[in-house]
């Protein structure tokens, strides 16, 4: 159980991590997402006591780190594969860590077998590959068997078979009643190992739930609803009935209805009640990625611009006309990634069910899309703005100082 | 910036603290627990550690490899061109003292390396979260250091002074074990105080540098300070005080003034102190 209480790091006027409170409970595996220079790793390095927080504090089953009575027996942590004296060999790096906390030498040997590093345990860890190093990080991790693990973005740099396992690994390690905090940008792959997400982005809580409600909460959930193409009236008559409980409908191209904010035995009651035939009536979820994409916009530190190439372009001769430039998806265009708001009316993007256990809609947004941010409620959060003005968001991003 | 830091941190502890022994049982006798019984860490835990660091890199053979090259090599080089007069009334590991004043710079380099190294490479944070107790992980670097150098350093007088009375003992000799207890003392001392500058710049090459200027503008310096009136006094202190003369000192070379160089030993001893005290306040101060 690790359980940070308004956490809040400076490094002189910037602030990395500002008022952070979460618990991470044992027994399932918590994704820890962010963008770059969101202060993941700085929290990461404040549970494990190496950065002194500025305020709050974070414990880990009570007691701060730096008082855990042989800590490495009950926190294994994998903060940066590139941790180690490049000059030793990966077995010696096992040992002097294992020297430092009582640990027998043979469960060395016995974590080099567990990551697959065996045959080259005698090899100085400088010639290793950023997989091969990511693998020895997260042998020193369970050297110690213990009941918390944190592991920073684990599977960089692994090939698709330590991909698999290490995505099993998580899974047996929180299966066994371990507490698990991983960090990643692979949403894909949080999608298939997390259960439960933390979201930051600049160093604030943005979300804390269940990973299924955290993509309904914050993704254009929507029911694809079709009418008798050859009946318009039917599909009129649908979009009031269903607009007049509390649904927003939206025409799509080919002429289907895109509903939110209603599950779907709710339309098709209320398609039975107005009488209105339906062709096809589909729940259409989005994706982790997505759901990420929308939350974080607003809180993304470092974005790509369209590269102009100005520099090294040739003065045009005099009468020609400048090539037109085709913009590239995800370049300099600040939301591309987001799919169509959920919601109209200006609420914000994730308005999210107070307790992750809270029951929603199965599909379309919980009850109370106005409703703060779960665990923040007690201040605004500044990046909960409609994501229909993205533009907006980018013209005053420091005012969360 | 410390001071405002540490009234937050200590509030909420009471608060967090009670929660964890109200609860404990549905929170961790349902959890994992680990079938590897769980040990009561303490220094040894840590000295074993460091020995096995130090021994598994290969800065430490070369460093102490060059050391030992220097200081035999030039000590037998001096003894074979040496004659049984010379020894008249000074120890029989002089010869050795030719080779420490550049094999010093060794011992330094290690010293740093031991504890930069980590710093440089990033261990250090790996190193920290396996030893939350940081002070215990320094305390241990300085012990092992400490003892690898003294080891190697008397090893390497004591060998140039045997042999040395094997090729001009004429059976009546001064005594020169206190020699080589003093010198490899004087040059251990310098590789500690390299160690603790290390750790507290955490920087190979900055530490190295200001080790460096260290042994060495004591040494230089006073050829400029002598030639002014009202620096002479600092002048003469340098002079007098600088490792390379500190050590000339400990060998019986300072022209039968008969100190033994016990006052320069004395304050690198002092200086070294003051240095550790340094460092072990800033360890447990800083992040890393």
């Amino acid at each position: 159980m690790i359980e940070a209480v308004g956490l809040t790091k400076r490094y002189g006027d910037k602030t990395a991590v500002y008022n952070l409170s979460f618990q991470v409970r044992p027994g399932s595996v918590t994704g820890f997402l962010g963008p770059n220079g969101s202060g993941k790793s700085t929290t990461m390095r404040m549970i494990l006591g190496l950065d002194q927080p500025t305020s709050g504090q974070v414990t880990i089953g009570g007691f701060p780190y730096r008082k855990l009575p042989n800590a490495p027996r009950q926190v294994g942590a994998l903060l940066d594969a590139k941790a180690v004296h490049g000059g030793r060999s990966a077995r010696s790096h096992l040992l002097c860590l294992a020297q430092l906390s009582g640990i027998p030498a043979r469960r060395v040997d016995e974590v080099l077998g567990v990551v697959g590093l065996q045959d080259v345990a005698r090899k100085r860890s400088k010639g290793f590959s950023l997989g091969m190093g990511q693998r020895l990080g997260i042998a020193a991790a369970l050297l110690g068997d213990p009941q918390v693990l944190l592991f920073d973005e684990p599977v960089n740099g692994l090939d698709p078979e330590g991909i698999l396992w290490v995505r099993n690994l998580m899974k047996a390690l929180a299966a066994e009643g371990r507490t698990v905090f991983v960090s990643s940008h692979l949403m894909s792959e949080m999608a298939l190992t997390a259960d439960h997400l933390i979201v930051i982005g600049r160093g604030q809580l943005l979300s804390d739930m269940s990973i299924g409600d955290f993509i309904s909460a914050n993704s254009a959930d929507f029911a694809r609803v079709r009418t008798p193409e050859t009946e318009p009236q039917q599909r009129e008559k649908l979009t009031a009935a269903l607009t007049e409980a509390g649904g927003q409908v939206l025409p799509e191209q080919d002429g289907a209805l895109r509903v939110m904010g209603l599950p779907l035995p709710r339309i098709s009651d209320l398609a039975h009640s107005a009488d209105v035939r339906l062709w096809e009536l589909s729940p259409h979820q989005a994706s982790l990625e997505e759901a990420y994409m929308r939350m974080t916009q607003g809180a993304v530190d470092y974005r790509s611009t369209v590269d102009q190439r100005a520099g090294l372009q040739q003065p045009l001769p005099p009468g020609a006309q400048p090539p037109v430039q085709m913009p590239v998806p995800g370049q300099g265009q600040p939301g591309w990634y987001a799919p169509p708001p959920p919601q109209q009316g200006g609420q914000p993007p994730f308005g999210a069910p107070g307790q992750p256990g809270q029951p929603t809609g199965p599909y379309g947004a919980p009850g109370g899309p106005g409703a703060p941010v779960a665990a923040g409620g007690a201040h605004p959060n500044p990046y909960a703005q409609p994501v229909a003005a993205p533009v907006a968001d980018l013209t005053k991003p420091e005012d969360a100082r | 910036m410390s001071t405002p830091q540490q009234p937050p941190t200590q509030t909420p502890v009471p608060q967090a603290v009670p929660d964890w022994q109200a609860a404990p049982g549905p929170s961790y006798t349902a959890a994992y627990t680990s079938p590897i019984p769980v040990t009561r860490t303490h220094l040894g835990h840590a000295l074993a550690s460091e020995w096995t660091k130090i021994k598994s890199v290969r800065s430490t053979i070369w460093t102490l490899g060059v050391f030992l090259v220097l200081v035999v090599g030039i000590g037998l080089l001096v003894a074979a061109q040496t004659t049984n007069e010379d020894f008249g009334n000074v120890p029989y590991t002089i010869p050795a003292f030719f080779g420490l004043v550049l094999g010093q710079i060794c011992l330094i380099t290690l010293g740093v390396l031991v504890i930069s190294s980590e710093y440089g490479t990033g261990m250090i944070r790996t190193t920290f979260t396996a030893s939350p107790q940081r002070h215990r992980v320094l305390a241990a670097k300085l012990i092992i250091f400490f003892a690898v150098a003294f080891v190697v350093s008397a090893f390497a007088i004591g060998f140039v002074g045997l042999v040395t009375e094997s090729m001009h003992g004429s059976g009546e000799g001064t005594a020169w074990g206190g020699s080589v207890v003093k010198g490899a003392l004087y040059v251990s001392l310098l590789g500690v105080l390299a160690l603790a500058v290390g750790s507290m710049l955490r920087h190979s090459a900055g530490a190295i540098t200001a080790m460096l200027g260290l042994v060495l503008v004591p040494a230089i310096l006073p050829a400029f300070l002598l030639m002014s009136e009202s620096l002479r006094t600092i002048g003469e202190k340098m002079l007098d005080y600088n490792a390379p003369n500190a050590l000339a000192k400990i060998f019986g070379l300072d022209e039968g003034n008969g100190s033994g160089g016990g006052a320069q030993l004395g304050l690198l001893a002092g200086v070294t102190a003051a240095a550790i005290a340094g460092a072990f306040v800033l360890l447990d101060r800083r992040d890393v």
